[in-house]
């Protein structure tokens, strides 16, 4: 920094591991419990450091999966949150990517309109238009099926939008050498475009894949049928499974197990997330 | 492009439109007879004492979601920024969080301050504060204010992180020479530098707290106890799926949807004017 002042270098490090401690205390604690067998955890204060139940209590969660979530396994809800994240995230990925070209690269009647009713779906999150949406996937018979799961999610503005203004930099000349070359508008599209945004489409991989994992209200709702409950909806049925207390010892093995693919993807592509995470919101 | 188009007309512009028709209709629960109304269903919304004391509690608890995320996240971020050893590591152990889910971050902190077997509630009791958060509507509201700001945190680090970059360092060792204490530089440099960053985060805060902490709530307290969680996006669940008030609901959608599109409108206003200093 500017100067050397020792005290405040310190401190400085002592707010930052303060701030780790705090980030990491929860999953610490979920994580020891993940480690005991049940009867610890029915008194406080539970153990602060790991018992010896580590590999049963994750062979159990793998293998019967908690009795309370009607017996489905957490591998297959987890196969399940990587089915809906992954078709999630390709598909908005693709559709955007097709949209940007299209919106930036040709010129067509009512394209403003379009661009414009894209722009309004940036500003209604799910949440917010819950019950119509239901309906509509009802009425199509989507309900309890993974095109019900991911294909309402599919439709992105901000990829759009993030596609668009890279579109938009990439020079004119580019497309002018292209065409004299006799290069058509896909060959275009798939020879320059693609290869040119390969880290922007990476940065967005990340992020969307994330996105599409932690969804919970969406198929909270349209899922009725265990067999496509994903992970994180199979996590909070365990916890509120009616009036009895949890098996506190294998939902903490599940959580553990739910939050791991999003924690690794973002640890070890940390640099493509915080360029997604940067470039998506401007 | 014709795709894009198709799913956004069918499961954003149509559901937009059939909310706000269903808003201005009554409706019995197995949708035997429906009237038109206009806009009595609004005029009953805001006439409801629940509905207001909901939307009293999404204020008060986006506003302390924001402040306590944004405000964590500026201190670590500016303590980060110092750091000279091991950055790298540091910021990996500070925005991992973000990949939680929302739901996941709630069951966390649940498990922490469980009432019968939390750590956090245990040390709570032997301080001699009986914290339970299914009998207390406050503790319940302040535990799910902090399982939604802890997830936050890391996404407010990443942006915070990034804008401390981006002020030129001449300017910081200009203010050092004059004899300006850390404190001071933060407070008339960094921080006026910082106003854009910081005014984008609190509207893509307020808007997280209001949508995307459904999770936190429905795994957690379930709006509970007594409504003294029930937060506007929860109320429109609860009363849609579980009530089956259709056209309540619905007009309870309207006006969230004409929040998300102000909020969305003053964003894109003011974030390319930026904030004068």
């Amino acid at each position: 920094m500017v100067e050397n002042r020792p005290i405040t270098n310190i401190l400085t490090h002592l707010v930052v591991i303060g701030g780790i401690i705090v980030t990491a205390l929860p999953i610490w604690i979920a994580f020891v419990a993940s480690t005991h067998p049940v009867e610890n955890l029915l008194r406080s204060p539970i153990p602060l450091l790991p018992g010896g139940d580590l590999v049963a209590n994750y062979s159990e969660i793998l293998s019967e999966g908690s009795a309370r979530v009607g017996g489905i396994g957490v591998g297959p809800m987890m196969l399940n949150s990587l089915i809906m994240a992954l078709v999630i995230t390709v598909g908005k990925i693709a559709i955007s990517i097709i949209s940007a070209f299209a919106i930036v690269y040709f010129r067509f009647p009512l394209r403003m309109l379009f661009f414009w009713m894209i722009f309004i779906t940036l500003m209604l999150p799910v949440e917010v238009r819950i019950l119509p949406t239901f309906k509509v996937v009802a009425d199509l018979a989507m309900l309890n099926s993974y095109a019900g799961l991911t294909i309402p999610l599919i439709a992105s503005a901000t990829a759009t939008f993030l596609f668009r203004q890279f579109f938009l930099s990439v020079p004119e000349e580019l497309a002018e050498a292209a065409r004299i070359d006799g290069a058509g508008p896909m060959r275009f599209f798939r020879d320059i475009l693609l290869p040119l945004s390969r880290t922007n489409t990476a940065a967005l991989f990340v992020i969307l894949f994330i996105y599409g994992w932690n969804q919970y209200l969406w198929p909270l709702l349209i899922t009725t049928d265990e067999s496509y409950y994903t992970i994180v909806v199979g996590i909070a049925r365990m916890v509120n499974a009616g009036d009895t207390v949890p098996d506190w010892n294998l939902v903490m093995a599940a959580t553990m197990l739910g939050m791991l693919p999003p924690v690794v993807v973002v640890i070890v592509l940390q640099r493509l997330f915080v360029q997604g995470l940067v470039e998506t919101e401007k | 492009m014709a795709p894009q188009i198709t799913i956004t007309i069918v499961f954003f512009i149509w559901p937009a439109s059939q909310a706000l028709y269903q808003s201005m209709l009554v409706e019995d629960a197995f949708g035997l007879s429906r009237s038109f109304v206009w806009f009595e269903n609004f005029i009953q919304l805001f006439g409801n004492p629940t509905y207001l004391e909901s939307f009293e509690i999404t204020v008060v608890f986006s506003l302390a979601v924001a402040f306590l995320s944004m405000g964590s996240a500026l201190l670590l971020a500016a303590a980060a920024d110092r750091v000279l050893h091991g950055a790298m590591a540091y910021k990996t152990l500070l925005i991992w969080p973000y990949a939680v889910a929302p739901v996941v971050a709630g069951v966390l902190w649940f498990f922490l301050f469980n009432p019968t077997i939390g750590i956090l509630a245990y040390v709570l009791q032997n301080l001699g504060y009986p914290w339970d958060h299914k009998v207390s509507g406050t503790d319940a509201l302040i535990l799910v204010i902090i399982a939604a700001s802890w997830k936050q945190v890391a996404y407010n680090f990443v942006f915070f992180l990034a804008g401390l970059q981006a002020i030129p360092k001449s300017m910081i060792e200009a203010a050092a020479i004059d004899g300006a204490s850390p404190v001071r530089r933060f407070f008339t440099i960094v921080f006026p530098l910082l106003s854009p960053t910081t005014f984008f985060l609190v509207v893509v805060n307020v808007v997280y707290a209001f949508f995307d902490t459904f999770g936190v709530i429905h795994a957690t307290t379930q709006g509970g106890p007594a409504g003294g969680t029930t937060i506007l996006v929860y109320k429109v669940f609860n009363d849609g799926f579980i009530g089956l008030d259709l056209g309540g609901s619905a007009a309870q959608s309207v006006v969230l949807m004409a929040i998300v599109i102000s909020l969305t409108v003053v964003q894109f206003r003011y974030i390319e004017r930026r904030v004068s200093y």
